[in-house]
């Protein structure tokens, strides 16, 4: 390893950063500070190695371990495993044995829908696709419903109906229950508590409605930690006492301003909004003109690298933000911003201005109910609502703000009033606000039961637990952002017994019918004109029931009294929702554990994200040394040891590591929530610390801060190990591996670099040329303006190509698998970058792949139509290729990463794609399963691939398409087209890779009268 | 003092040269081993749940082989099919067969029939029937004469050195596509009609790699 111990004070640091910064883009502080440590230690191609292969075997127990694999290897060689053919005994009809079949169905989020078509080998959902018939997807995913398909097989899930932690039936639960009920029935439901997550399903609103007509008395409550309830809050503030929900057309604005709104990678509709944002900024030759966006944000989100301008703020100058920019317009109190940023607002506002009615103000989830009436009362002032910006009625089933049903179920618990708690897909004793105290009042309930996937936290302290269906195991239906309606159909007999909300709310209210009758009864009930069946079979098929959108309503803002919080302190904390495990929901998600999250690339953990100022101020860099680190005490935080620190809020205390961002405003800490699991899973809280799980941020999250809370810091004892990616797989060059520039620039000079010295194109080699013998030649163009990194194509790449997980400690080697990365870049000031650029880097597919001349087993090899093949049988594991790979994209199985044995895995896996085993190399193919596939199927007709035929994983799930594959030998095709554009280049073609894959430099918008 | 003979030295070299030998011969063996029948389990009849004759069901009564092989045509997966089909003819004929019971029973009961397979691809292999049998390539170049064979057997090696001869040489081995399901039927002139064919059907010689192994 390189020697990291070298003393550089912050002084030192800061000059070479300021030097560096300036004339190149940069991907960590650690490169920028000390550079020659920094490449030194990234040039060694495997730093891995530098660790012992493995830790936790030693010599005896390897012997052994050879021993017996040697003895194995020697017995599978000698016959072909017997295997059985189980035909149907009547074949479903339209089922073809290995041809996949589409579904559609769709995903909530907060009660929100994605539609998705799911792949179905032979019963088994194996992949998730967007439907390109729903307005929430367009055909895309974001990551989590990409992941949700391990969630279905996740063998960590609850499999049996527990009573007290043993093992009982779902017939003793009803008996218990019912038993239960009935003197509460008498009272008209006196004593019974509902609690589930924000309802949007139109069938289940109207089961909750015949429930609570029939038991009056009874409560229904829903919370989400991170719902929508600023949201409705902020519409009632704005409408006069109204819910509201409130949706956008970006494609139509020309300014947008997101106040602390990640919109392009979360929250509902956020896959829509990419795709809509991003169609009015994809900069072709001639472009002269794009849309804006200003981001006003605490921690970096894919928006903000997306963002033309971004402004780093702490939370609470956020909310004074949204008011100047209120006052700016003549809407609330107003306030002063202070000089600093005065000037930027007031270029904003003035652009704002001259775009009316095509501009959008966007409040964040997080951001409080005065910042959303804001929004909205600016937007009608601007003449964007009806244009850009439409209210309606809400898409929830009963509008409820979460936090507040929460407390009084708190409270009605505590004082002894709740007589039966019925809990569906929650957790709260995990995610309630730290302050109410739900453990303790849930034990004051003589009967509680929880119907979720998993037997976790909440579960634990209930009396019973019934296993809880998977989406692609249940009937039911769910609205989108904007109030489309679809039908959820199951893909596959439900895996363990699991229930729904459908059937034990039917129970309730003695309805004997299962949620298939449920759902279709709902809905022929609602459409009593049409032709039932056909209807039904229709809304099936295209996933989306037509005409349920909402209508949008002129709501006339009626901004009552607002006034800013006015909470501020030296050092705030930000709560957010996790990139990848959501708010722990997710968190037993191998997939979304390992995937290194958007900016920070962390992985298997979160921790306490702020700027290098702050760490500074908080005395995390300077004099104080970590034990035994000799002198790494300046270097330490940009090395994968952490150091940690506590937060004092009142008088809850959190112990986290600390991690530095670029980008993150001072004086302000991010922490997301949904880490810290204690009863997740075998992946969310692993027995061994080692190996992640992270810091449980609800201890610190308080019902009057859950945006963000005032906090003390003080440095807690040792420190802490995180895995982070961000520096591993580096491309050690300064040669314009990413390039961005604005449209100024564009326009002066479309290559937004300077062209290379060195023999272009693949000119020159010793190797015979390439021919086509069937005349295509596959490429792919990736276009970096509009890719914010949401890590859509990581985890569908994931997906499609089975590849495994390898855990926490093989992370920290670098021995992580993901097929294609996204590197994010910065350039300019470390405190507000002025580009971040993202760019997902795959196999580049090269004809002149120094990979192949290296193999000693040809295990690399080339194809006639130009891809670089990866052989797996063939290969014996020299390592050769990754050796002499110049963009670090070949990954090597160190061990059986891949798990053979659970069952339930077995059934995920995709047919189409081999399963790796140990000791070889894999990498991108450019899914050649699906350009197999394409052609059969063409050539079976006797024709050419049509293009855009052909989708890679990664380019179907992309919200925004930035990724395209197709045929580079056809002019006319998208993708020569993008590589004929004057702004794509290629990584490293000087060194006369002649790679396959191009690159659209990022262009950014920039408004003149902001510096910077 | 002398404690080797003289003879000695001739044993020495005669070891030196045999032991190179013994490890050539040694080697020599392990292939011919990997090629053997006892490998590769070619012309080995497994033991079926029922003893199926293609000879009788083909042969006999003339049966298309995609009356059972349904998705020969249109899948990777050429079919095997469901007990369904087989009670088809069997709900008239042979109705109280003991050596049919288990077609019944799984009939019945709707607890599937599990065969043995036959011809197995490692997992590393991706084949697809769809595109051989639209491509020109008859039933009998891989399958041998199911038609002849009353216990159904592998007729062929299926290394990957035997599926080679024809991806590097289609033009020997491709037939119109109307005598796909031909099992008796040969070429007059295989090169001439060969190379015509491979013309016709826009058949490229796919060795790459990835064609089959992904």
């Amino acid at each position: 390893m390189a020697d990291n111990t070298r003393e550089l004070d912050l002084d030192t640091f800061r000059t070479r950063f300021d030097q560096k910064a300036e004339r190149s883009h940069w991907m960590s502080l650690h490169e920028l500070g000390d550079e020659e440590s920094f490449f030194a230690s990234v040039s060694e191609e495997f730093p891995q190695q530098a660790v012992p292969l493995n830790d936790g075997v030693d010599r005896r127990d390897f012997v052994k371990l050879m021993g017996s694999s040697l003895a194995l290897a020697g017995l599978s060689a000698c016959t072909v495993p017997q295997e059985k053919i189980v035909p149907y005994v009547r074949q479903p009809e339209n089922m073809v044995p290995g041809k996949p079949l589409f579904f559609a169905t769709a995903m909530t989020l907060g009660g929100v829908a994605t539609g998705v078509l799911v792949e179905s080998h032979m019963g088994r959902p194996t992949k998730i696709e967007g439907n390109p018939d729903h307005p929430g997807s367009m055909g895309a995913t974001d990551v989590f419903t990409q992941a949700s398909i391990l969630g279905l097989y996740d063998p960590d899930r609850a499999k049996t109906v527990r009573h007290l932690g043993n093992i009982t039936t779902w017939t003793n639960f009803l008996g218990a229950l019912g038993t239960e009920l009935k003197p509460l029935k008498d009272a008209a439901g006196e004593g019974i508590a509902i609690l589930t997550e924000h309802v949007t399903s139109p069938t289940l609103g109207a089961q909750m409605k015949t429930l609570l007509a029939a038991l009056p008395k009874a409560r229904w409550h829903q919370y989400e930690p991170h719902g929508r309830d600023n949201d409705l809050e902020g519409s009632r503030l704005a409408f006069g006492g109204a819910f509201a929900s409130t949706w956008y057309a970006f494609d139509k604005a020309d300014v947008v301003v997101s106040i602390d709104a990640d919109f392009l990678a979360s929250g509902p509709g956020s896959v829509r909004y990419a795709r809509d944002f991003m169609s009015k900024r994809r900069v072709r030759r001639g472009t002269s003109s794009a849309n804006r966006l200003y981001s006003i944000e605490t921690m970096p989100t894919p928006t903000g690298t997306a963002a033309d301008h971004r402004l780093p703020l702490k939370p609470s100058e956020i909310e004074k933000f949204a008011f100047a920019l209120g006052g700016a317009f003549g809407v609330g109190p107003g306030a002063s911003l202070g000089s600093e940023h005065d000037a930027w607002l007031k270029a904003v506002a003035k652009d704002l201005e001259s775009s009316r009615g095509r501009s959008i103000v966007i409040a964040g989830p997080e951001q409080p109910a005065a910042v959303h009436a804001l929004a909205h009362a600016i937007n009608e002032t601007l003449g964007n609502t009806g244009v850009t910006v439409f209210h309606s009625d809400p898409i929830d089933a009963a509008p409820a703000i979460g936090r507040e049903s929460l407390r009084q179920l708190s409270a009605d618990m505590a004082a002894g009033k709740v007589r039966v708690l019925l809990m569906v897909g929650v957790n709260p004793v995990f995610d309630a606000p730290a302050d109410f105290g739900f453990a303790a009042a849930l034990d004051k309930v003589p009967f509680r039961a929880s119907l979720s996937l998993y037997f976790d936290e909440t579960a634990e302290l209930c009396h019973w637990h019934v296993p809880q269906t998977h989406y692609l195991e249940s009937w039911g239906d769910a609205r989108a952002f904007d109030g489309t309606t679809s039908i959820v159909q199951p893909l596959i007999a439900p895996l363990y017994n699991g229930r729904d909300a459908h059937e034990l709310f039917a129970i309730l209210t003695d309805d004997a019918n299962m949620p298939y009758d449920i759902v279709r009864n709902y809905w022929k009930a609602q459409k009593p004109g049409l032709d039932f069946e056909a209807s039904w079979n229709k809304w099936l098929r295209d996933g989306v029931i037509e005409g349920t959108a909402l209508t949008p309503r002129a709501m006339p803002v009626a901004l009552g009294a607002i006034a800013p919080s006015n909470r501020s302190g030296d050092v705030e904390v930000s709560f957010r929702p996790d990139p990848a495990v959501y708010d722990g929901r997710f968190a037993n998600n191998a997939w979304l554990q390992e995937l290194p999250k958007p900016i920070t690339k962390l992985t298997w953990d979160n921790a306490a994200l702020m700027s290098p100022a702050t760490a500074t101020k908080l005395g995390l860099v300077g004099d104080r040394g970590l034990p035994g680190e000799g002198n790494e005490q300046n270097l330490h935080l940009w090395s994968r040891r952490a150091p940690v620190i506590e937060i004092k809020h009142g008088s809850r205390a959190l112990k986290v590591a600390a991690w530095v961002v670029p980008g993150h405003p001072d004086g302000a800490i991010t922490l997301h929530t949904g880490y810290g699991r204690t009863r997740g899973g075998s992946v969310a809280s692993p027995k061994e610390k080692a190996k992640g799980g992270g810091f449980n941020a609800y201890a610190l999250r308080t019902s009057d801060a859950l945006g963000y809370a005032v906090t003390q810091v003080v440095i807690a004892e040792g420190d802490y190990q995180l895995a982070c990616t961000q520096l591993h797989h580096v491309m050690p060059d300064d040669r314009d591996i990413v390039r961005s520039g604005t449209l100024e620039e564009f326009t002066k000079n479309p290559a937004l670099a300077e062209v290379h010295e060195g023999p272009h194109s693949g000119e020159m080699s010793l190797y015979p040329k390439w021919e086509s013998e069937t005349g295509y030649k596959w490429g792919l163009a990736v276009d970096t303006t509009v890719c914010t990194g949401c890590n859509g194509c990581v985890i569908a790449c994931h997906a499609e190509n089975n590849i495994a997980i390898v855990g926490k400690p093989q992370v920290m080697m670098g021995r992580e698998l993901h097929w294609m990365r996204i590197d994010t870049y910065y350039k300019g000031s470390m405190k507000s970058p002025e580009f971040s650029v993202n760019q997902p880097l795959m196999c580049q597919h090269c004809e002149n792949a120094p990979c192949e001349p290296v193999c000693p087993v040809e295990a690399t090899s080339h194809s006639t139509e130009g891809l670089n093949e990866m052989t797996y049988n063939r290969c014996v594991g020299t390592r050769y290729c990754a050796n002499n790979c110049p963009y670090k994209v070949r990954r090597f199985n160190y061990f059986q990463f891949a798990d053979w044995d659970t069952e339930s895995l077995k059934l995920m896996r995709n047919p189409d794609v081999t399963v790796r085993s140990r000791g070889v190399m894999e990498k991108c193919s450019l899914c050649v399963q699906r350009i197999n596939a394409a052609r059969i199927d063409a050539e079976r007709e006797g024709r050419r691939i049509r293009d855009g035929e052909i989708r890679t994983a990664c380019q179907a799930a992309c919200p925004t398409q930035a990724i395209v594959f197709g045929d580079v030998a056809d002019p006319n095709s998208v993708v020569s087209k993008l590589k004929a554009e004057p702004h794509s280049y290629r990584v490293l073609e000087e060194v006369n890779t002649n790679p396959r894959t191009s690159y659209l430099g990022a262009v950014r918008n920039k408004n003149k009268e902001i510096a910077g | 003092m002398q404690i080797f003979p003289r003879s000695a030295n001739a044993i020495a070299r005669a070891s030196i040269v045999g032991g190179a030998a013994l490890v050539g011969f040694l080697g020599f063996l392990l292939y011919m081993l990997q090629q053997s029948p006892y490998v590769t389990q070619q012309g080995v009849a497994l033991e079926q749940p029922v003893p199926f004759s293609h000879q009788h069901h083909v042969s006999g009564l003339g049966i298309d082989c995609r009356y059972c092989h349904t998705s020969v045509e249109t899948s990777n997966f050429a079919g095997i099919p469901p007990v369904a089909t087989c009670m088809n003819c069997h709900k008239e004929i042979w109705t109280n067969a003991k050596m049919l019971e288990p077609i019944r029973e799984a009939y019945r009961s709707g607890v599937a029939i599990q065969w043995e397979r036959l011809h197995r691809t490692p997992d590393f292999v991706q084949f697809n029937h769809s595109i051989h049998v639209a491509k020109g390539i008859g039933c009998v170049s891989c399958h041998g004469r199911v038609d002849q064979m009353q216990l159904t057997y592998q007729a062929e090696p299926m290394s990957m050195g035997w599926c080679l001869q024809c991806h590097r040489s289609p033009e020997k081995f491709v037939r119109p596509r109307d005598k796909v399901y031909d099992m008796a039927w040969k070429a007059d002139d295989q090169q001439a009609l060969g190379a015509q064919l491979v013309k016709e059907y826009r058949i490229q010689s796919k060795t790459n790699c990835s064609v089959c192994h992904y």
